[in-house]
This record gives structure tokens, C-alpha cells and sequence, in this order.
């Protein structure tokens, strides 16, 4: 097999040589010179730049209908709803602006193509264009900040909400932990140094406030229409709770505790229903029977969106928006950290 | 194609310069192919090791690019790559899919796009463009050059050593990066990083402190600043940039090298890791972000401008008009270089930064549009009434405006902070940095060889082998990186191993295929041009004295690699670069040694 491919290799490199002495010699019978451009070298490029330029922008047009329905569906939480509208918009107004001037480098790549004898218009500047052009942007950047600081202040804004759910996200290579503050509201204080096997997210076990303290994995569960409250921390590197379905990200940094709050506004079960969810999971469906694996419902997701080591790739905890009162039964049915620490 | 003018540059041969004719003929191999402190071999040194180097880093890519496409799969091509130990039966290893990820990010920003291409354009350029015999300080210069080596050999030596090189990403973050538990990389991959790094950021300050001195001080007569090609202007500015901010970069190293080795707390608190907690306590990993993001940014810049400057010169040229906006040009650069000193949190939204200081940075950052804005169009209006020479190098400054606004367009959503707490670090992200970064400066740097090839080489490339390059290598970059807006708008993270390991991206396996297959094409097309680059070095065409009948003063020197440039005295500048089809000339160009006519009014007006 190698040997095969060496003296396939030795033959193409002797064909090449041959090929390209046969170039050279024809050089000599030719006027003018290889590398000098000429009207038909310009044509063929202008040409095939404007061609260039419809197929770019067709393409464009081609993946926005075609890879727009695998996008996430429209935020399931209050903030995001906003944050998908802005984000139309500023979408809207970029895509304009990228076809339009795409547009125009194009065609003028075409149509001022160069020809023998032809001389271009000496237009050094002008400064009703250049105005023009630094006005424009300006003013729509204004627009664009002030509507963007506006949102961003109401999201990062401190929780004030009296009846808010407080929840916990640890983050360690390579699972989460989400804690819950149980009876008396108050989460436990935490010291790292007494992290240990029965001690996962590290609870200062002076602390007696942590002793109702409500610790899951693998999934964990919050009620839709109320806020939550969610404070980050990670035991070894950094990582990020990334919730995309919610437009929710905050990274978790070691010796910090980071802060991100959302309210859900869809519950799991009705997610599942909507119609755009159910042609996404369809496309996914499809995809897993042709690897031969089992179809799936729709779910919500913390994905780790920080690099953090060999499974970053896999660090992910499924979480369930329900009704409040089924929250309240699934809480109740978890054990509090006094009897995992009383063992 | 003699020019018309050259009886200017030989009216001052009295004043000849023998010392500069005599090394000539001294000169060992060493001394003139090695330990050269020749601007010209010296930029010809720093394109051949930045060549060698995008190569292995887009190799890499394309490795990591088979394994996102087909997860699992095994291939003979990974295991032949990286053998039993990282490409197990042609699988790649999760680990070795960082540590390829991180390498890659590190070699094509700074080792292709920083020092290849300042370190090959600003050399190559400076000292013939403003009329000096060489660089101000040809030894200090070639120790840029050797740092610059030193560093190249050891990030690749990096590659072979038992558990494999950083693997943290090219932004390194600690603690990841610093603590040897956390994954191999962290190890002695992660020590030859930063020793690498450091050595390398001592190049580019030794190139970029000569760089300025010799734009200031040496040029040549009636060369003022405004009339600078914007190509000096653009690596003026892009050498400040760097002097400025590298620093910044070494302080942040070095305290990560102190927490790494000699058990300091600068980035470190609170961990507990490979099973007990660590003594580190009060330190900040915020603190490195604003560190690093401090030189990060300006980085896109230093990585950008001179990429920016080389096509304003080419695109001028080949469409045979003055630039439009010249002073516009100058003024959105220097724009741009300032307030990229100012927002660099917009990289750390989402990191537990005040989001009042995040607000703070989304005006700085939206504020770059602007001057960016001006630049676009100013390039399109150039175009606009010219009479185009397609020229290799001119196809690539067109591809580069083009990918310019395409990826800069994406930088206002990323650039809102609202809007990025859904895409940061998502694909989305990958795609926009790429784009406006990645195949705008490797676009620009492309140009640039075509179009300065026979200053260096003394010969021509081919052009239509030129041509299938650009076209092949334009069509695939789009179709590698556009579709990857769309992973991002789905949710996928960056820096995964694979979307497979959860049912959330089973949909997108079509995005990942395309995008591999088009990288895979891309790839091969860069063969087409390694093939051209070292063929025509040794048998292309002989190049003429101004092949491309431009009109700044490397032209006016002879088609010889002699040392000072000008065998006899500089030539004195009269005019600005730009006059190309300059009404009642009888050119389409008039080099900047030509004196004003009667009544001629220079830079732009009749
Ligand atoms: C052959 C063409 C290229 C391909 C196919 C390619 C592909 C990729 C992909 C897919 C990633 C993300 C991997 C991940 O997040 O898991 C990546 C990362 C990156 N690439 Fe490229 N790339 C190419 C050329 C370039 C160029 C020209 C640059 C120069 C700016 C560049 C700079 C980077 C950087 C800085 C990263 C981030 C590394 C990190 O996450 O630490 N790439 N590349
Ligand atoms: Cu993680
Ligand atoms: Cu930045």
C-alpha cells in the first residue's frame, strides 16, 4: 500500500515537471507576458465577480431558508422575549447593510472592469460623501446602543422580587449541581476546604442553615412565571452555565459567586407542543433514525459553555420549567442535605 | 516598462554610496541567507517560517474539522497525523481536540498573522516605501527575526512531547491554565506556551520599536506624513498599537507563570481540584481576562491594519485611481487604533464583570463601526468609475472589503451586550471572528505577496494559477465559515469535541459536513499557491522594474536585492502616492519622485 503510493506520488511529481517544462517552453513563442493583465483576464473577473456576488447573496438566502428552522425556538423566559426582538431587529438592519454593500463591491467590481484605453475618473474625496457616510452609521448606532444598554440594565438588573426562587448552580469538571435553598430560604454558606466525598458543592458544616439545603443532579426542575434567581459557583476552573433556550449565560469563576435571573414563561410540557419545537424535534428525530438511535421529546438544557477541560464538550443538566405546584411536589419529594450529612 | 521618471533617481549619482556596494561582495552565505540584517532577507525569513507555520495550523484544522463532521469515524489521514497515542485507530482524542483548537487559534493569530504578516510586509516595506537604505536598526531587527524563530520552533516542539501541548485555548484562562491537574495541557504544554509566547512578544517589540523609529525619523526627502502610503500609515499605527499593549500581555504571562511555578495567588482562589483544596486564596481570574483582553483586542488590530494598508495600496493602484477619502483613511485608522485600547470587556459580558462597566464597553465597542463604516465604503468608492486590473492581488483586496463588511456586520449584534448573552462563545462567534479577522488579514496578506512578490523575489508569480487560487480559496472560505452563523443561532458552543454526545445538535450534522468539505477544498487549494510561491521564486518570469506601474518609491528602485535600496543617492518625494489617472497627465500614473507641474496642486486636488 505505501509503496503503491510512493510511486504514485514519484509518477505525479514527474508528470508535473514534464507539464510545467512544456509551459515554459511554449512562454518563449508567446508575445507579452504571462503575468500582465489583459481585457480578457478583466472580463473574465468582473464577470465572474458578479456572478460571485449573486451566488453569495443567494446563498445567504439559500441558509436562512433552509438552517433558520434549526435555530433555537423563541425564548422561553420574559427578558428573552425582548431579547429576540432587539435581536430582529439589529438582524434586519445588519443583513440589509451586508447585501447592499455586498451589492455595490460587486457590481462595480463588474462594471468598472478595466479596458484597453479607457481612462478612470480622478475622485480623490469628497466631503458631502464622507459625512454621508460617517452620519448615517453614527446615528444608527445611537439607536442601537440606547436600545441595547436599555435591555441589558433591566436583565443585570439585582432581583428584587419578594416571592423569587432562589437556586444554586455548581459547577465542577465535568457535571453540574443545582442547590436549593429549602424551608428556611436561606442557602447554606459554603467553604471549599471542606468539599469531600459526602460533601460535594462544599457546605460549611457549622452553617445550620444549609442543613435544609435541597441538592440535585442530572436534572433539576423550576417553576414557569416566577422568578429565579440563580447564583453561580465552580469548584476548580472556570465554566459557564449557558441556558440557551432562556438567553441565559453567566460564566462560574473559582473564589466568585456570579449571579443570573430569569422568569421562565413556558413550561416543559407546553414547549413540547408548540409548533415550531415540534418540527425542530422532528428534524432531529429524523437525523437520530438515520444513526439508529432512539427518537427524544423536546428538553431544556444547561450546557457548559466555558472551556474546562477533556468532557467539556459533554457537561450538561437537563432542567424542567412546570407548573408551580408540581414544582412544589417534586421539591418536596427531594431529601434535604441534613440527612445525607446525619449518615 | 522603464519608466519614464527614473532619470530622477540618477540625477543625484554622484553622491554614491561605496560602503554599501562593498559588503556586497563580502558577504558569506551566514551572513546574507542566515544572521541577515537586510530589511528585505529579513522579511523573506519571517514569510517563509509564517508559511511553514499556517500550514501545520491549518492541518490542524482540518483534522478537527473531520472529527465535528463525523464524530467516531475513524480515519487512516488522523492516525498518519498524530499517531496510536492521540488518534487512536484514527479517532481523535478529546483532549488532543483542545490542544489542536488552542495551537491552531495561537499559531494563525500570532505567528501567521501577526509576525508573518507584519513581520514580512512592515520589513519589506518600510524602508523602501518612505525612501531609507534599511530599517533604523538592522540589528535589532534581526533579532526580531531570531526571537521570532526561537518561538516558532518551540510552540511546534510543543506538539511532541509526552502530554501534548496547551490545550486551554488560545485565550488560556486560568485557572484551566494553570494548574497541571486540570488537564495534560496544563502541563509542560502549557510552560513551553508561555516561554514561547514570551520570546515571541520580545520579536515583535524589537521589530515594532524599529518599525516607528524608522517611519519617523527616516524618511527620505519631502516624504511627509501625509503623503505616507496609507500602508505606512497602517503599520505606524499597527507598530504603536503593539509597543503598547504586548507588554501587557508578558505581565499577565508572567503572573501566571508565578501561579503556575512558584505558588502565588494572582489568578487563584478557592479550588479544590484532583481531590483537595488548593491554599490559593484571594486571587482574581477576572484579573487575567482584563489582562489578556488588554493586548487581545488591539491584537485584531495588529492583526487587521496592515492587512487594511496593503489592500488600500493595491486596490488604489489596480483600479488606477488616488484612494478615496486619503485623509478620511489615515483618520479612521487612527480612530480605530485608539479605541481599541478602550473595549476590550466587551470579550467579558458574561464573565461577573460589572454590568455597568459592561455597558460601558458596548458604547466604546459600537463606536468602532464608524470609522470602520468609513473605511468600507471608501474602499467601494474607489472602486467606483475605476478601470480595474485584476491582477491576483487585486482579487484578494476585493475578497477582503468583501469579507470585511460580512464579518464586521456580525460585530455589532456580538458587540451589544444584550444580544451576546445568547451567542457568546457559540459558533456564532467562530464565524464572525473568522471572517472579519481571519480571511480579511489572510486575504490581505495574500494581495500583499502577489502584488510585492517581484520586490522580493525579483519574479513574477504566475496569474492565472493566481486566479484559480483566489476563486477557489473565496468560494470555500465562505463556505466554510457562513454556514457556522447558523450552529451558532442553534446553540452550539464553541470548543466541543463533537455536537453528538446529546440529542440537542443531531439536526446540524449536514451544517458540520458542509463546512468540512468546503474546509477540506479550501486546503487543498492552498497548494495551488505554495506550489506557484516556490516554483516562481526559482523559474517564473523575470519581473520588470514596475510591473504594475505603481507610483511608491519601491518601484524606483532597481530590480536587484542590493543593500540601501538605491544605488545612488534617495530619491526625493514630491508629491502623495496616489495619483493615478491625474487629469492632463500623459501616465495613468505618476511615481512620487515626479515633481508638481506648474499649478499642480498634490494629494487630490487638480
Ligand atoms: C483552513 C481554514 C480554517 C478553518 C477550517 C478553521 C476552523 C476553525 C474552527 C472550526 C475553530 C473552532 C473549533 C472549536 O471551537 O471547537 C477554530 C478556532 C479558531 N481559529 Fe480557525 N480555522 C481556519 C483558519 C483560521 C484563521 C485564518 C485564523 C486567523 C485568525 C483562525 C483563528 C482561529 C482562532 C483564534 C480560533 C479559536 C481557538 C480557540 O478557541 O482557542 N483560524 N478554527
Ligand atoms: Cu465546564
Ligand atoms: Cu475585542
Amino acid at each position: 500500500m505505501k509503496l503503491l503510493i510512493l510511486i504514485g506520488l514519484v509518477l505525479l511529481i514527474i508528470a508535473a515537471h514534464q507539464l510545467m517544462r512544456v509551459v515554459e517552453l511554449s512562454r518563449q513563442f508567446k508575445k507579452g507576458h504571462e503575468w500582465s493583465v489583459s481585457d480578457t483576464d478583466n472580463s473574465f473577473n468582473g464577470k465572474a465577480m458578479l456572478l460571485f456576488g449573486f451566488l453569495f447573496i443567494g446563498f445567504f438566502f439559500w441558509q436562512v431558508n433552509r438552517w433558520s428552522d434549526n435555530s433555537l425556538p423563541g425564548a422561553a423566559s420574559e427578558h428573552g422575549l425582548k431579547v429576540d426582538a432587539l435581536w430582529d431587529y439589529n438582524m434586519y438592519l445588519i443583513s440589509f447593510v451586508f447585501v447592499i454593500t455586498n451589492a455595490f463591491l460587486f457590481y462595480f467590481s463588474y462594471k468598472y472592469a478595466g479596458k484597453k484605453g479607457v481612462k478612470a475618473t480622478f475622485f480623490a474625496h469628497d466631503n458631502r460623501l464622507e459625512m454621508l457616510w460617517t452620519i448615517v452609521p453614527a446615528v444608527t448606532l445611537a439607536f442601537i446602543i440606547i436600545f441595547g444598554l436599555k435591555y441589558w440594565n433591566d436583565i443585570t438588573e439585582r432581583s428584587e422580587s419578594p416571592n423569587k426562587v432562589t437556586v444554586e448552580l455548581y459547577a465542577k469538571q465535568f457535571d453540574w449541581t443545582a442547590r436549593y435553598a429549602g424551608k428556611d430560604k436561606v442557602l447554606g454558606s459554603t467553604d471549599y476546604r471542606q468539599i469531600d466525598g459526602g460533601n460535594d458543592v462544599g457546605l460549611d458544616t457549622l452553617d445550620a442553615t444549609g442543613y435544609d439545603d435541597i441538592i440535585v443532579k442530572n436534572e433539576f426542575h423550576i417553576p414557569v412565571g416566577k422568578e429565579i434567581e440563580f447564583k453561580m459557583r465552580s469548584r476548580d476552573v472556570i465554566h459557564s452555565a449557558y441556558m440557551p433556550h432562556f438567553r441565559a449565560q453567566m460564566n462560574c469563576v473559582p473564589g466568585m459567586v456570579t449571579e443570573f435571573k430569569f422568569t421562565p414563561n413556558k413550561t416543559t410540557a407546553e414547549m413540547r407542543k408548540d409548533p415550531y419545537v415540534i418540527q425542530l424535534m422532528a428534524g432531529i428525530n429524523e437525523a437520530r433514525a438515520k444513526k439508529g438511535e432512539e427518537p427524544v421529546e423536546f428538553d431544556y438544557i444547561l450546557l457548559c459553555n466555558k472551556i474546562c477541560g477533556a468532557s467539556h464538550y459533554n457537561m450538561q443538566m437537563t432542567i424542567v420549567v412546570e407548573s408551580e405546584k408540581d414544582y412544589n411536589d417534586w421539591l418536596a419529594k427531594q431529601k434535604a442535605v441534613r440527612t445525607i450529612a446525619a449518615k | 516598462m522603464a519608466n519614464a521618471h527614473s532619470a530622477n533617481l540618477t540625477e543625484h549619482v554622484g553622491h554614491h554610496d561605496h560602503a554599501h556596494d562593498h559588503d556586497e561582495h563580502e558577504e558569506s552565505f551566514v551572513s546574507k541567507y542566515i544572521f541577515s540584517m537586510d530589511h528585505k532577507m529579513i522579511s523573506r525569513q519571517f514569510l517563509i517560517t509564517a508559511i511553514i507555520m499556517a500550514v501545520v495550523a491549518m492541518t490542524m484544522s482540518i483534522i478537527f474539522r473531520m472529527q465535528l463532521a463525523w464524530p467516531g469515524e475513524k480515519f487512516a489521514f488522523i492516525n498518519a497525523m498524530l499517531g496510536d497515542k492521540w488518534g487512536k485507530d484514527g479517532v481523535l482524542d478529546p483532549n488532543m481536540y483542545l490542544a489542536l483548537v488552542t495551537i491552531h487559534g495561537t499559531i494563525m493569530v500570532f505567528f501567521v498573522l501577526t509576525g508573518g504578516l507584519s513581520g514580512t510586509f512592515a520589513n519589506l516595506l518600510i524602508p523602501y516605501q518612505v525612501g531609507a537604505r534599511d530599517m533604523a536598526s538592522g540589528f535589532l531587527n534581526m533579532l526580531s527575526y531570531w526571537f521570532f524563530f526561537l518561538s516558532s520552533v518551540i510552540m511546534l516542539g510543543s506538539l511532541f512531547i509526552e502530554d501534548g501541548p496547551a490545550s486551554g485555548g488560545w485565550t488560556i484562562y486560568p485557572p484551566l491554565s494553570a494548574l497541571p491537574e486540570a488537564m495534560p495541557g496544563s502541563k509542560l504544554g502549557m510552560t513551553l506556551w508561555l516561554i514561547s509566547m514570551t520570546l515571541f512578544v520580545v520579536s515583535s517589540l524589537l521589530g515594532g520599536i524599529n518599525y516607528i523609529v524608522t517611519i519617523i525619523n527616516l524618511r527620505t526627502k519631502g516624504m511627509k506624513m501625509t503623503r505616507m502610503p496609507l500602508t505606512m500609515w497602517a503599520m505606524l499605527i499597527t507598530a504603536i498599537l503593539g509597543v503598547l499593549s504586548f507588554p501587557v500581555l508578558v505581565s499577565c504571562v508572567v503572573l501566571l507563570i508565578c501561579d503556575r511555578s512558584l505558588g502565588t495567588s494572582f489568578y487563584l482562589s478557592d479550588i479544590y481540584i484532583g481531590g483537595r483544596p488548593l491554599d490559593n486564596v484571594g486571587g482574581s481570574p477576572v484579573l487575567f481576562e482584563h489582562l489578556f483582553w488588554f493586548l487581545g483586542h488591539p491584537e485584531v488590530y495588529i492583526v487587521l491594519l496592515p492587512a487594511l494598508g496593503i489592500t488600500s495600496e493595491i486596490i488604489s493602484t489596480n483600479s488606477r485611481k488616488p484612494i478615496f477619502g486619503y485623509r478620511a483613511m489615515i483618520g479612521s485608522m487612527l480612530a480605530i487604533g485608539f479605541l481599541s485600547f478602550i473595549v476590550w470587556g466587551h470579550h467579558m459580558f458574561l464573565t461577573g464583570m460589572n454590568p455597568f462597566l459592561g455597558s460601558v464597553f458596548v458604547f466604546t465597542t459600537l463606536l468602532i463601526a464608524i470609522p470602520s463604516a468609513v473605511k468600507a465604503f471608501n474602499y467601494i468608492t474607489t472602486l467606483w468609475k475605476g478601470n480595474i486590473q485584476y491582477t491576483p492581488a487585486m482579487l484578494f483586496s476585493i475578497g477582503l472589503v468583501s469579507s470585511f463588511v460580512t464579518g464586521g456586520v456580525t460585530g455589532i449584534i456580538l458587540a451589544d451586550s444584550t444580544l451576546d448573552i445568547n451567542v457568546h462563545d457559540t459558533y456564532f462567534v467562530v464565524a464572525h471572528f473568522h471572517i472579519v479577522m481571519g480571511l480579511s488579514a489572510i486575504f490581505g496578506m495574500f494581495a500583499g505577496v502577489y502584488h510585492w512578490f517581484p520586490k522580493m523575489f525579483l519574479r513574477m508569480m504566475n496569474k492565472k494559477l493566481g486566479y484559480l487560487h483566489f476563486w477557489v480559496t473565496f468560494v470555500s472560505a465562505y463556505g466554510v465559515f457562513f454556514p457556522m452563523h447558523f450552529l451558532g443561532l442553534a446553540g452550539v458552543p464553541r470548543r466541543y469535541y463533537t455536537n453528538s454526545a446529546f440529542p440537542m445538535f443531531d439536526n446540524l450534522v449536514d451544517i458540520n459536513e458542509i463546512v468540512t468539505v468546503f474546509a477540506i477544498i479550501a486546503a487543498l487549494a492552498q497548494f495551488i499557491f505554495i506550489f506557484n510561491f516556490f516554483y516562481s521564486m526559482f523559474r517564473g518570469e523575470k519581473s520588470p522594474q514596475n510591473p504594475w506601474n505603481s507610483n511608491t518609491l519601491e518601484w524606483t528602485t532597481p530590480m536587484a536585492n542590493i543593500h540601501g535600496n538605491w544605488p545612488g543617492a534617495l530619491p526625493v518625494v514630491h508629491r502623495w502616492a496616489y495619483d493615478y489617472s491625474k487629469p492632463g497627465a500623459e501616465n495613468d500614473f505618476i511615481p512620487q519622485t515626479v515633481p508638481l507641474a506648474e499649478g499642480e496642486h498634490d494629494g487630490g486636488g487638480h
